[in-house]
């Protein structure tokens, strides 16, 4: 059972520190955390911190890790003109740090995860040749083939349509479940946020403002704080949480 | 979506275990090429061989007469094998540039690194002052090194630093270009005679210039580049995904750049300080992989030597078969064979160049 915390962690863009003070409750094994904020937040350095990718002060306390690919971070989209296929691409992905061999299970896990997508068409076609909602999910893929216990997801779903990114959300929390995986998405959607998440981690400005319960996280408040717009949060007919919002504050 | 637990595919692991194995004699068929070219190589010249005789030269010495031996082994061999190396030497140099740097007009040629080699070059051949304490003999491959060599350092160390693109670095690599062009034409309109006709000369490029020594320095520098690329070949894959996806994969970019840029500064600055300036190899020797086999280091890296390796040698023989007798500089046969054919691949196969 992995856990994470972060305490009083912060992180250097450069030479500034760009985020500061994050101090988490402990995040456990099968937790689904969406970390929202405003652009330019620091959501996506934050994930290069905790992956170790910035440096920064503080500590990213990790327990009960089972694997050296404990932590996994998937970027935002960005398109690649590398003359690989989505299979090749998929397996780099896996085979990073290890021998030229390619095994049998690597191959079977790969088919799994490309099956697990719906990608399995697209197998052997081009990155260069791929959508940007595409692009999406080989990153998922290649997140997933590396079978970490914490997922760091930066915007995992920007590019999808709203079927797929019910479709991927709900697989994630799927997979945080039944694999005990922590898992980190940083998402703007935040009506998705709180239908998916069980915490919620408000940031903005570098600062985490908030986090915890969905429902106790994103209030009025907070969104006419953090993201300037006044709204109501009403529930649908699935007894979901939903934000409306009216417009900008005046 | 599905668990991934239940998935009986078989599609997606047979056809990539299939388009493996084609890679596979891929790469066995460029190496028969190479072996068939480097035989002809041997047999061509003001008196040509037949192929049989090469073979008798080459397996049974003390079946062919003298004369054919002395002319395949003493005179035609170490040509024969600069080409191999240097090819092999200067597309893998220009492989790894454009990867690391992700710029597909990275080579030694266009980043400067051959216009250094020149001036330095041309700064032996001029003024006959020395760069490096070394023999008279050695004096334009060493100051040719030595400015390569300052060359690449240059655009690593610009490269390290932070907040440099990789577009800035192949920007520099060009304005590199140009200052060691004007350099050498100062040098050139300096120049009496004599010397001028010596730098024009050795900015064309000639393997005639080979001997066994800088063969095996060359062959050197290159089973030392290799392991160290063969090791990185996962994570210098990924490096052409780009710099935060490479990242996130756990690659520590940084100390791989540094490491390729470092062992290809000795492999780009050592042929071309041999050989003098051999543009094209480096340029198009990786594409031509890159297009036939794709980007996966462990084929890209076998495939690039083999076809730095096989334009180079090719060339070789074309430079020598023109005007019988007379052989000329390999730098301007290899743009002429290897353009129309690069044409060719970039034509017929437009959706897997860079």
């Amino acid at each position: 059972m992995v856990a994470l915390q972060l305490r009083s962690v912060g992180a250097y863009h450069g030479r500034r520190l760009f985020v500061e003070g994050v101090t988490t409750p402990t995040m456990r094994s099968g937790e689904v955390v969406a970390v929202i904020g405003p652009n330019a937040a620091g959501k996506s350095t934050l994930f290069k911190r905790i992956t170790g990718i910035l440096k920064g002060p503080g500590e990213v306390v990790v327990d009960g890790a089972r694997t050296k690919n404990t932590i996994t971070y998937m970027p935002q989209d960005t398109a690649a003109n590398a003359v690989l296929t989505v299979y090749e691409s998929i397996l780099l992905a896996r085979k990073q740090g290890q021998s030229w061999g390619v095994s049998e299970s690597d191959l079977r896990f790969i088919d799994g995860i490309m099956n697990a997508l719906n990608i399995t068409p697209i197998a052997f076609r081009d990155l260069g040749a791929l959508s940007g909602g595409q692009r999406q999910l080989v990153s998922i893929a290649q997140a997933l083939v590396r079978e970490p216990e914490i997922m760091l997801m930066d915007e995992p779903t920007s590019a999808l349509d709203l079927h797929r990114q019910v479709e991927v959300l709900a697989f994630m929390r799927q997979q945080a479940r039944s694999k005990g995986m922590i898992v980190l998405i940083a998402i703007h959607d935040l009506n998705q946020a709180l239908r998916f998440a069980d915490t919620v981690l408000v940031i903005a400005d570098g600062r985490m403002r908030a986090c915890g319960d969905p429902r106790d996280v994103v209030t009025v408040e907070m969104l006419r704080d953090v993201y300037k717009v006044e709204a109501r949060i009403e529930r649908c007919s699935l007894d979901h949480a939903h934000v409306i919002v009216d417009g900008p504050t005046s | 979506m599905t668990e991934i637990a239940a998935v009986p595919m078989e599609a997606g692991r047979t056809k990539y275990r299939a388009l493996a194995r084609r890679k596979l004699l891929i790469l066995a068929a460029m190496t028969a090429a190479l072996c068939l070219s480097f035989a002809v190589d041997l047999a061509w010249g003001p008196a040509r061989y037949a192929l049989s005789d090469v073979a008798a030269a080459l397996f049974d010495p003390a079946s062919v007469s003298p004369q054919i031996r002395a002319v395949v082994w003493d005179i035609r061999m170490p040509v024969a094998i600069m080409a191999i190396v240097v090819g092999a030497a200067l597309s893998v140099a220009g492989a790894q540039m454009q990867t690391i740097l992700a710029n597909p007009l990275a080579s030694p040629f266009t980043l400067g690194i051959s216009a250094a080699a020149s001036f330095g070059a041309a700064l032996a051949i001029v003024t006959s002052v020395p760069l490096l304490p070394v023999a008279a003999g050695m004096l334009v491959p060493a100051n040719a090194f030595i400015m390569a060599l300052v060359a690449t350092l240059f655009i690593h160390f610009v490269s390290q630093a932070r907040g440099v693109s990789v577009q800035t670095v192949v920007l520099l690599g060009i304005a590199l270009v140009f200052t060691f062009n004007a350099l050498l034409a100062f040098l050139q309109y300096l120049a009496s005679e004599q010397a001028l006709s010596a730098v024009v000369f050795w900015t064309m490029g000639s393997l005639t210039k080979a001997t066994w020594p800088k063969i095996w320095m060359t062959l050197a520098v290159l089973l030392i580049a290799l392991p160290l690329f063969a090791r990185n070949a996962w994570a210098l894959t990924a490096i052409r995904l780009g710099e935060d996806k490479a990242a996130s994969f756990g690659v520590n970019v940084r100390r791989i750049r540094l490491e390729t840029m470092l062992v290809i500064s000795l492999l780009a600055a050592i042929p071309v300080s041999f050989v003098g300036t051999i543009g094209f190899v480096g340029l198009v020797g990786p594409h031509i992989a890159r297009m036939i086999l794709g980007e996966d280091q462990r084929f890209f890296l076998p495939g690039s030597i083999l076809s730095g390796a096989l334009l180079l040698s090719l060339t070789s023989i074309v430079s020598k078969s023109i005007i019988p007798g007379v052989v000329f500089p390999i730098g301007i046969i290899t743009a002429l064979v290897g353009v129309p054919f690069f044409f060719s691949l970039i034509l017929s196969n437009r959706s897997r160049s860079w």
